[in-house]
């Protein structure tokens, strides 16, 4: 769109100089609207804004309320008194159950997706779309109806689904959700059972990036194949692996849901399905302790980062941004 | 002209987001009575105090026609309810003018300066019907915040049908070391446990903490935790020694207000349960093929002559400090769970025991309902038996923190992995502060 002369009227040679000031001032309005370093800004503005709001002020409040014993007319600073009082056995019960349920995940839940994906995105498999769609189900459903589900299936009675199977074979019935052991399994069959399609998409979309001249040439050097998959598909998931990799060890230390739907309330026997975010909540909100709680986000936030970092540099992500 | 009309349009997008979550809406919807008279928000945990409270509001309205009120009462899950209240009191905004607030909770809202008000001006011309120690339970420096509905006295309800196989009188049974040797005898010749005992909830061990001679229980009398107290050790091991005899087991589903223990139950799976007066809904609702084998008695006492009750449980009505009309609020309050009229009508809907003792001996209370069809006639019997020995319990600002310590590892640890009673006590006490 060329400029427009707005007020229409005058040659602007005519009023140079009467409006010479004025012209100044719109060349700069106009230079600014159509400033290719001010357009970004522009553009961005709105997340911008919405990150300010709704990220970077509630993240420096809970710093500053970690700090603070927050009671309703009556908030004072404590300095690092809950921090000292993190150290308990509840919380390190807390930080155990998340690190164990983050690793058992991630083993699960990054090979066998990549590897499916790779079966599904192979020529030769049939009703390729059918069992896309079923892997991705279990996504859709929500956290609540599926840890009530899975509730009532490692029930702890008789005739609780999966016991009466059990039993069927001779086995004696368990109670599945009073151990530690067997309830972090429910927990990990349940996180797999409804994550494995999400992961399964992004490896998909990882696999098609991969262009197929690759596969094509090496086909005409004669690799067989497993070597195909060691050095063309591996390598090249790379990125993808290390993005699926990141959001899982977030997913994995803050996952809340599953446990407070298995056990029906944020109470579990002995603990054991206490999770850094579910102990949050419980000093939080259910015991009013909201700058204790903004501790304990803090701690989750920290080790988050550092246990990111470390991957990222593991993996050589910076490195590689560096060389562009 | 058209960047002129994008740009409005995103304004418009970006204000409409904003203001979305301003919208409070000044409309009647959900009101009763078409929304006339004071206007009164209550939420609730429990659906059938909903019912109750929009029962109270009618007759309020055809006894007051100067005095209309309106009430929009809301039931939400238990635990959403209480972290929902106290964010909106927290925050200062959304609360509603009355809400019902669960015992075990209640020391959340007395933290700090509490966002709730002193009731003590509706309170106090009603005290002396009132059993005192169901006002102390809601008190902060001299002030009650909260009303009852219930004295929620502990009581034991036996299955005769099993009790007469074995050949055992309820009656007989006076104190805690007569109910094990009941049990055993009861174990032998039927095979069934005598009880069942809460894991994951407090209604087996509070109450016979609460029995304790005496004003401590798991708080001490001045709020301070006391759980490591000699007395408390013995009742753990008490309970203890009756899981490893196979008198009692866990509970199935782990509490008593599962669905699995329900089944369990219904079936004739244990021959007595000790739970306090408001249980009785359950039975009735959750357990139909029990009607007429279940026989309430007082619960055994820990030596002959001690206490036999305790009060249990219980749900503070509190009135906000963000109520538009405190007055109306409070005075309604008042109407529902303070009076005559209304101490009955707790007790013809809920089946609860009121907290006026004055009406206990009234014939109103006598009359036929669910629950004298189900438990027989003279339920007030049992009550009226045991009056001067409901034992209070002290709820201070650490009742949430015990309570939760309680719920999740003391009992788990001493009844279902048979750990030393005191030690798992110990080291319970020594993580709260």
């Amino acid at each position: 769109m060329p400029p427009v002369n707005l007020k229409g009227g005058l040659p602007l040679s005519q009023n140079m100089e009467a409006n010479s000031r004025q012209g100044v001032r719109k060349k700069k309005k106009r230079s600014l609207l159509y400033s290719q370093n001010a357009a970004p800004y522009f553009f961005i503005f709105p997340f911008i804004l919405s990150f300010l709001i709704f990220f970077a002020y509630p993240v420096i409040t809970t710093v500053i309320m970690s700090f603070q014993e927050v009671l309703p007319g009556q908030t004072t600073f404590i300095g690092l008194e809950n921090y000292k009082e993190l150290w308990n056995p509840t919380f390190l019960t807390a930080i155990r159950n998340s690190t164990v349920y983050t690793i058992l995940t991630l083993i699960i839940l990054i090979p066998v997706p990549l590897v499916l994906a790779v079966f599904l995105n192979s020529k030769l498999m049939f009703a390729k779309n059918f069992f896309r769609s079923v892997t991705f189900i279990p996504a859709l459903t929500s956290v609540v109806v599926a840890g009530m589900i899975f509730r009532l299936i490692f029930g702890g009675q008789e005739g609780a689904l999966l016991n009466s199977i059990l039993s069927n074979f001779g086995m004696e019935p368990k109670a599945w959700l009073n151990h530690g052991g067997t309830s972090m399994f429910v927990l990990v069959v349940l996180a797999t059972w409804k994550w494995m399609g999400i992961n399964i998409l992004y490896f998909l979309a990882g696999l098609q990036n991969i262009p197929q001249e690759l596969y094509e040439s090496a086909e005409v050097d004669g690799a067989s194949t497993s070597r195909k998959f060691w050095h063309i598909t591996l390598p090249l998931l790379k990125p993808i692996s290390i993005y699926v990799f990141t959001i899982s060890i977030y997913g994995g230390f803050s996952m809340f849901a599953e446990s407070y739907m298995l056990y029906g309330s944020n109470r579990s026997p002995n603990n054991i399905g206490l999770t850094i975010v579910g102990y949050l909540y419980q000093k939080g909100i259910e015991q009013n302790n909201l700058g204790f709680g903004s501790a304990v986000g803090i701690a989750l936030l920290v080790i988050t980062l550092i246990i990111t970092l470390i991957q990222l540099k593991f993996f050589g992500m910076f490195k590689k941004e560096e060389q562009g | 002209m058209k960047k002129g009309l994008l740009g409005m349009l995103a304004i418009i997008l970006v204000s409409s987001m904003f203001l979305a979550g301003c919208n409070k809406g000044s409309s009647d919807k959900g009101y009763s009575n078409g929304g006339k008279g004071t206007k009164i928000e209550l939420w609730t945990f429990n659906e059938l105090h909903e019912q109750y409270y929009e029962h109270m509001a009618d007759k309020w309205n055809e006894e007051n026609p100067d005095d209309q009120i309106s009430i929009k009462a809301t039931t939400y899950p238990y635990e959403d309810l209480h972290n929902k209240l106290l964010v909106a009191l927290q925050s200062g905004k959304g609360a509603p003018d009355i809400s019902d607030v669960e015992i075990s909770k209640f020391g959340n809202f007395l933290k700090g300066e509490p966002q709730i008000l002193p009731l003590d001006d509706v309170i106090d011309p009603e005290k002396e019907n009132i059993v005192q120690s169901r006002l102390d339970i809601y008190a902060k420096d001299g002030k009650t915040y909260g009303v009852d509905f219930h004295v929620g006295a502990a009581v034991i309800y036996y299955n005769k049908e099993i009790l007469d196989k074995a050949g055992v009188n309820p009656d007989d049974i006076k104190t805690w070391a007569d109910y094990k040797e009941a049990g055993k005898t009861v174990l032998e010749k039927t095979g069934v446990p005598m009880t069942t005992l809460d894991i994951e909830d407090q209604w087996s061990f509070w109450p016979q903490v609460a029995q304790l001679e005496g004003n401590d229980d798991l708080l001490k009398e001045n709020g301070e935790v006391n759980l490591t107290d000699p007395r408390i050790v013995e009742v753990l091991q008490y309970e203890q020694d009756l899981v490893k005899e196979g008198i009692a087991i866990p509970s199935p589903g782990n509490d008593h207000h599962s669905e699995e223990y329900y089944g369990f139950m219904n079936n004739g799976g244990a021959a007595s349960v000790w739970m306090p007066m408001w249980y009785m809904g359950r039975f009735t609702d959750y357990m139909p093929d029990l009607k007429g084998k279940i026989v309430i008695k007082p619960m055994p006492a820990w030596s002959e002559g001690a206490p036999r009750s305790a009060g249990m449980g219980g749900t503070g009505t509190v009135v906000t400090n963000q109520s538009e009309n405190p007055d109306e609020a409070k005075k309604f309050l008042a109407y529902a769970k303070l009076s005559k009229e209304g101490n009955i009508e707790i007790w013809k809907q809920l089946g609860f025991d009121p907290i006026r003792s004055d009406v206990w001996d009234l014939p109103e209370v006598n009359e036929e309902n669910k629950f004298t069809e189900y438990f027989g006639p003279n339920i007030f019997g049992t009550l009226l038996e045991v009056k001067d020995e409901i034992e209070g319990v002290n709820i201070g600002e650490k009742t949430p923190d015990v309570s939760n310590a309680v719920k999740t590892t003391i009992l788990f640890q001493s009844l279902v992995e048979m750990k030393d009673p005191k030690q798992a006590l110990e080291e319970a006490a020594s993580q709260i502060k």
